[in-house]
């Protein structure tokens, strides 16, 4: 019982993605993308730099990296905090 | 070619497997695989969103001669998003590795009881 | 007690070690001018660590890669990547300071298709190196913790 209560919600959510999927616009047309058309069009400009994906990244969505890598830094933290007491029973 | 939508139809699918995953699926490592599913279905619809017709990548080195690039936007929210899927699945796998120390099994419904 | 993998493991590392630390070097120190970056070279170059940890076991890696060391290589590039999002900040933060100023990594570029010219890019070089190393040490990092942990799991 509990199961096909779980199996309709399931298949409504994917009924749902399908159609969200299928219903999107058509594929290769991008909708707005001014701002993705500035950076190709100054990248060797402003940043000097031929890889405008690279420029994206470290420059004008620096911030964004910035918070990617306290992210990465939390996780790290983390896992060696877990495994701390493991590593002094080693020792 | 014409391929109509079908690349969106594959990140829903990928992100469908991985939500049967969490409804149906038991053990705390096949949980991590259904996270590490959802996250690669969102990737995949972030870069799909990002492609134009007939588009090279968006790097000037040695390029072709070509009017249209690819947007590098999705491309480098992506690259972060992947790096953060990394960094999570490792923790989740911590996790799993010290809930199985603790309760000696990866059951989700045997992990419920409190063991001191 | 023999923690690594079988000879042909081990032979097959020693091969393939070198060869991916030079990639992934490449991959970080082209990363203004080809596909790649600091992210993606730091990958692989971590990728290189965990396939010799793999290989060699826990105990064929004491002494060389040390967690103390990894963790505050990766502190250095956390705070390298910081400082340098800093240099640029009498205009806005992460303000390329140095594109276009002929100085260090300030060279000009060709608009266009061309084919690349390594002294350009301003801090986008040097962030690549900090990302990168930032990137290759904490995956190394966690890589170690988790075999130290599942080699205590076996033994108990």
């Amino acid at each position: 019982m509990k199961k096909a209560v779980i199996l309709v919600a399931f298949l409504f959510v994917g009924a749902f993605l399908l159609l969200a999927a299928t219903s999107m616009r058509p594929f290769g047309e991008p909708a707005f993308a001014d701002m993705d058309d500035y950076f190709i069009a100054n990248t060797q400009v402003e940043v000097a730099a031929n890889n405008a994906v690279t420029a994206v990244v470290f420059d004008y969505r620096g911030f964004d990296t910035l918070g990617e890598a306290t992210v990465l830094f939390a996780a790290v933290v983390s896992v060696l905090a877990l495994f701390r007491k493991l590593r002094e029973d080693e020792t | 070619m014409n391929i109509g939508n079908l690349p969106f139809v594959v990140a829903a699918l990928l992100v469908a497997f991985g939500i049967y995953t969490f409804l149906f699926k038991r053990n705390l490592i096949k949980l991590v695989i259904g996270v590490s599913l959802v996250e690669t279905g969102v990737n995949l619809f972030l870069v799909t969103l990002g492609y134009r017709t007939a588009g090279i990548a968006p790097i000037y080195t040695f390029a072709p001669e070509a009017e249209r690039m690819v947007l590098p936007t999705p491309q480098a929210l992506t690259l972060t998003s992947i790096v953060i899927g990394l960094a999570t699945t490792a923790l989740l796998l911590s996790f799993a590795v010290f809930i199985h120390r603790h309760y000696g099994t990866l059951d989700v419904r045997k992990v419920k009881e409190l063991r001191g | 007690m023999n923690s690594g993998m079988s000879l042909i493991v081990r032979t097959v590392t020693r091969l393939v070690y070198g060869l991916a630390l030079v990639f992934g070097f490449y991959v970080i120190m082209h990363g203004h001018l080809t596909p790649g970056g600091g992210f993606q070279g730091g990958a692989v170059v971590a990728s290189a660590f965990a396939l010799l940890l793999v290989a060699f076991g826990a105990a064929g890696i004491k002494g060389r890669l040390n967690h103390h060391l990894l963790q505050t290589l990766e502190e250095i590039g956390a705070l390298a990547f910081l400082a340098l999002g800093f240099v640029g900040i009498g205009t806005a933060f992460f303000y390329n300071l140095l594109a276009n100023s002929g100085s260090l990594f300030g060279g000009p570029v060709p608009l266009g298709p061309n084919a690349g010219v390594f002294n350009a890019g301003g801090t986008l070089p040097l962030m690549n190196w900090a990302v990168g190393l930032k990137v290759m040490t904490g995956i190394a990092a966690i890589v170690i913790a988790m075999l130290i942990g599942a080699r205590k799991e076996e033994t108990e």
